[in-house]
């Protein structure tokens, strides 16, 4: 019953629209909105469609540049510390930290491949225009350097004296730490060059930020392994200070191209993560420094907004390749 | 060997999607989704992976040259058919970590689907968002300027199938000479806004398939000052090396206090 009445009225609907159209040469009475054909801005950009394509790293990306950050800092300490003759104790924990941070880097990247079983044509030419194969060869000679010092280290440990093996444990270290720093920051690099405005304005800035994260990570790490002596302090206040001082640069300064850096899911993720590196550790370490707990605290701040920080850059870089506007507004100014 | 090169021309644009389906058919690439977008006609919507040409649909309120729109206001439809640009200074070639992407002797960007790894640098790394990688495959691809057909001494499928010519092939000097002509022509008949798009200002350095507009470069979605990414490599490195600098320096302090 119902669905004749419907039937009907269909019908009648539809001679109404032929009657219009002949009078009218148009139906006339027939609003759609959002149907049909909308004005392109003559202005402004193609019905707003991104300019740009987003970039299509996975999960494992930013795990890795926060990862590989923490290794690659670790063996940087290692070899400075060694040089101070400091603990061995310590020197071995972050000899670990960088090789366990060298085992698992490489997995993250394979996996994030769209060809995992051709991994190896990373390492079929030298580019250094290129920061991903850069990078690749950094990340190659870094895991080869932490585990002969890793090696040598442990030998040692265990009484074979050898002055050549104490040579070789001098050297693998500092090849490690130089190796560490580039692995450290060449993953700012490989974002600040690309056409993405968000990375590409803030160039600069990023090897900063990595690397400091990168900083306060492996001396949090040395933290909860028990090391809560006065140079794990200092190194936490300096990356959490240098950290707070990002921070009110970015919140201060006000560009369009920033725009998701300040609002939306990345600006969001990243505001906590500032907090949390920045003021949260700083303040923890200023008032509950002197003890363990307040320590702790401070170093799982630092740890958890140093993660928080690189997913938040990579949104920051998704929402930036959509949004037309801000690109062409960037190079017109320019 | 010359320079290969596209000239295509939005005055001479019927919108029909020849080209699509041509490239489409012809480099046998799979489809990418059946949306309805409600953009005009236009519900392939931007290049990617599996979309080597795409034919945009402008309706601004603008006159088209000297002609008259029955609408009572200003109106114009207009189309042009985007493709890969080939670089002369090309972003993802130079991005690429695998030397998979290579110029070849007619001077276009040709992506090895053979080395490709799918890392996806490329993408980030062209100014004009076209390369993409294609998700259920895993590597990279774009507009191979039909290299095999180049190589056969054919035209590619794109320009055999323009109807109108919109899509020009040919030597790159030749066709920037006639772009130029065709711009003056159109400007003389009335058409004050056609211009030809071919950054060769920027770092860019200029591009082998460029197009004549109408308008501004911006309703196209055509980045006005594009620049090839390795530019800002310079200024990051340094301050990665500063800021090592100044880490190495405070973990000094820290061990010597």
């Amino acid at each position: 019953m119902k669905a004749a009445t419907k039937l009907k009225a269909t019908e009648e609907r539809l001679e109404e629209i032929r009657k219009a159209a002949i009078e009218n040469a148009s139906p006339t009475g027939i609003t759609q909105p959002g149907a049909g054909t909308p004005l392109a801005q003559n202005v402004g950009s193609y019905y707003g469609l991104p300019a740009l394509k987003a970039p299509v790293w996975t999960w494992q990306v930013p795990l890795y540049f926060f990862l590989g950050g923490i290794a690659g800092v670790s063996a940087c300490l290692a070899f400075i510390a060694q040089s101070f003759r400091s603990n061995p104790a310590l020197i071995r924990t972050s000899l670990w930290a960088a090789l366990l941070g060298a085992a698992i880097c490489p997995v993250l990247l394979i996996a994030d491949l769209g060809r995992p079983a051709r991994f190896l044509n990373m390492l079929r030419v030298f580019k250094l225009r290129s920061a991903m194969s850069l990078g690749a060869w950094i990340l190659a000679a870094f895991s080869g350097c932490a585990f002969v010092a890793v090696f040598c280290f442990e030998l040692l440990l265990r009484g074979f004296t050898n002055p050549l093996l104490t040579s070789l444990l001098w050297l693998a270290e500092a090849s490690a730490a130089v190796a560490g720093l580039l692995l450290g920051s060449y993953t700012a690099v490989l974002i600040g060059a690309t056409a993405i405005p968000v990375w590409s304005e803030n160039r600069k800035l990023l090897p900063a930020h990595f690397l400091t994260s990168g900083l306060g990570c492996s001396a949090a790490i040395l933290e909860f392994a028990g090391f809560l002596i006065p140079a794990t302090q200092i190194l936490g206040f300096a990356a959490s200070g240098i950290e707070t001082v990002i921070e009110i640069f970015l919140e201060v300064r006000k560009r369009p191209v920033d725009a998701p850096l300040h609002h939306g899911r990345s600006g969001t993720t990243l505001r906590i993560a500032g907090l949390l590196e920045g003021p949260a550790a700083l303040l923890l370490r200023v008032f509950w420094g002197s003890v363990p707990a307040g320590r702790y605290a401070a170093a799982s701040c630092f740890l958890i907004g140093a993660l928080l920080s690189r997913y938040a850059w990579i949104w920051a870089g998704r929402a930036s390749a959509s949004d037309p506007n801000a690109l062409f507004h960037l190079q017109r100014k320019a | 060997m010359p320079i290969s090169a596209f000239l295509t021309d939005a005055s001479l644009c019927i919108g029909c999607k020849a080209c699509e389906v041509a490239c489409k058919e012809w480099n046998q690439i799979p489809d990418d989704g059946f949306v309805w977008s409600g953009q005009s006609y236009d519900n392939t919507r931007a290049l990617g992976a599996s979309t080597w040409r795409h034919v945009l649909f402008l309706e601004q309120k603008q006159p088209m040259g000297s002609q008259l729109a029955s609408i009572g206001e200003p109106f114009r439809w207009q189309f042009l058919s985007d493709v890969c640009k080939h670089c002369a200074n090309a972003g993802c070639l130079e991005a690429c970590p695998t030397g998979s992407i290579v110029r070849t002797e007619v001077g276009s960007v040709f992506v090895q689907p053979d080395i490709c790894n799918g890392c996806g640098y490329c993408v980030v790394s062209c100014p004009f968002g076209v390369i993409d990688k294609r998700p259920e495959d895993g590597r990279a691809f774009k507009c191979t300027f039909c290299y095999d057909r180049q190589k056969a001494g054919l035209v590619p499928a794109c320009a055999k199938a323009c109807p109108t010519e919109s899509i020009q092939f040919g030597d790159l000097e030749e066709l920037k000479q006639r772009g130029k002509s065709r711009v003056q022509d159109l400007q003389r008949r009335g058409y004050h806004d056609a211009q030809i798009y071919n950054p060769q200002e920027t770092s860019v350095g200029g591009i082998h398939a460029f197009f004549v507009i109408l308008g501004e470069p911006e309703a196209y979605n055509l980045p006005p000052t594009p620049e090839v990414p390795t530019v800002y490599l310079k200024s990051a490195w340094t301050s990665a090396l500063v800021s090592a600098a100044i880490i190495v320096a405070i973990v000094f302090a820290a061990f010597a206090i």
